[in-house]
């Protein structure tokens, strides 16, 4: 079983220019904590909007890859977007799911995943051009191609064990975060 | 009170969509919209995104206007409602929202489930934070269109246009 911020640290490495998105939650302490970067953009609500966010950008970014990392409960609670990202088939979108099999934020409830609910089978017959679960640092290796690279969309289901690392608070300002990911990606022209 | 057909008035809302460089549309399907979404279907400028439920629209334009482009959501009074906790992510991160809402539950229905929802719809939305402004007459959609993109997109806020039922017509069951 992989420890959540060893496999997002491995992800983020070779992310070169790619735009991110994070679920409310851990996924957010995880990716800030790493590597904060102004092309990510972070939630700290709206739960179940990270997916349908990566779409948006996705299409509006057609040459830019863009990578939604969230949890297996705040993409549960968006379980159409799987859909609409399967009829749309964009191929410049990746959601990579750091699946506990919790509810972190609220007491560690198991989620359905912990009940055998299969993420990556659901993407699979949405129509994604891959799905599949990853449970080893080498296996998670092999799926950076499918994150960063190849024809999307792609989800990637990382199984990770059950901890709660120290939480470095990131940026908490929706309007800020927001200002800052448009300026670095659009420059001045974000304001005009 | 104007009588024009769908398939007139629908080219009014389009045609402002297209002035105000309107690049992503989401749908949930909606009678009220029909000739719209084939209009913008047929658009090879717009990318026209069906959705399973309306809260993915909203976060769908957000999307868009991460990445700098301008969205619209069109929607029936009903699905207003599934749209509620979405509007935090509008609200708290000063996003843009041009949501067009057609009415259901008002002038003449015939189905007594869409009363409810219709008659909350501009209450749910402004306590939300929405700007709302509703249009009677079909000949003011285009510049009621035109005006809400241009607050919308350039002073950042969430404007939801309700397109009354007298406007739409009621569905008839019999």
């Amino acid at each position: 079983m992989l420890d959540r911020r060893d496999a997002v640290a491995a992800m983020l490495r070779v992310r070169e220019d790619a735009l991110i998105v994070t679920g409310l939650g851990s996924p957010t302490w995880d990716v800030a904590a790493i590597a904060d970067s102004p092309l990510n953009f972070y939630l700290w609500g709206a739960m179940g909007s990270a997916a349908m966010i990566g779409l948006g950008l996705a299409l509006a970014q057609p040459s830019r890859r863009v990578v939604v990392i969230t949890g297996d409960g705040e993409l549960l609670m968006g379980l159409g977007s799987l859909a609409t990202i399967g009829a749309e088939r964009p191929s410049n979108l990746s959601i990579v799911v750091i699946d506990n099999e919790r509810y972190g934020e609220t007491g560690m409830q198991t989620s359905h995943t912990a009940r055998g609910v299969d993420l990556a089978g659901v993407a699979a017959a949405a129509g994604f051009a891959s799905a599949t679960t990853v449970s080893t640092a080498q296996e998670l290796d092999a799926s950076l191609p499918a994150i960063y690279s190849s024809g999307g969309p792609a989800l990637v289901v990382v199984k990770v064990a059950v901890n709660q690392p120290p939480l470095r608070v990131p940026l908490r300002d929706g309007t800020h975060i927001k200002n800052r990911f448009r300026e670095a990606l659009l420059g001045p022209g974000a304001f005009v | 009170m104007s009588v024009e057909p769908q398939s007139v008035w629908s080219q009014y809302i389009y045609q402002a969509l297209k002035d105000a460089e309107i690049g992503q549309v989401a749908y949930v399907p909606d009678a009220g919209h029909k000739d719209l979404i084939a209009r913008c279907h047929a658009d090879a400028a717009m990318r026209t995104v069906s959705l399973t439920t309306e809260e993915e629209g909203i976060a769908l334009v957000a999307g868009a206007w991460l990445g700098g482009m301008r969205g619209v959501v069109l929607m029936q009074s009903s699905g207003v409602g599934n749209c509620i906790n979405m509007l935090s992510l509008v609200e708290e991160c000063r996003f843009p929202l041009l949501m067009i809402v057609t009415m259901r539950g008002e002038w003449g229905e015939t189905n007594p489930w869409q009363v409810s929802m219709g008659q909350t719809t501009a209450a749910v939305l402004a306590v939300s934070g929405v700007i709302v402004q509703r249009v009677e007459e079909s000949h003011d959609l285009g510049p009621a269109v035109a005006a809400g993109a241009q607050m919308a997109f350039v002073s950042n806020r969430p404007v939801a246009l309700l397109i009354a039922q007298r406007l739409v017509g009621a569905k008839k069951f019999e």
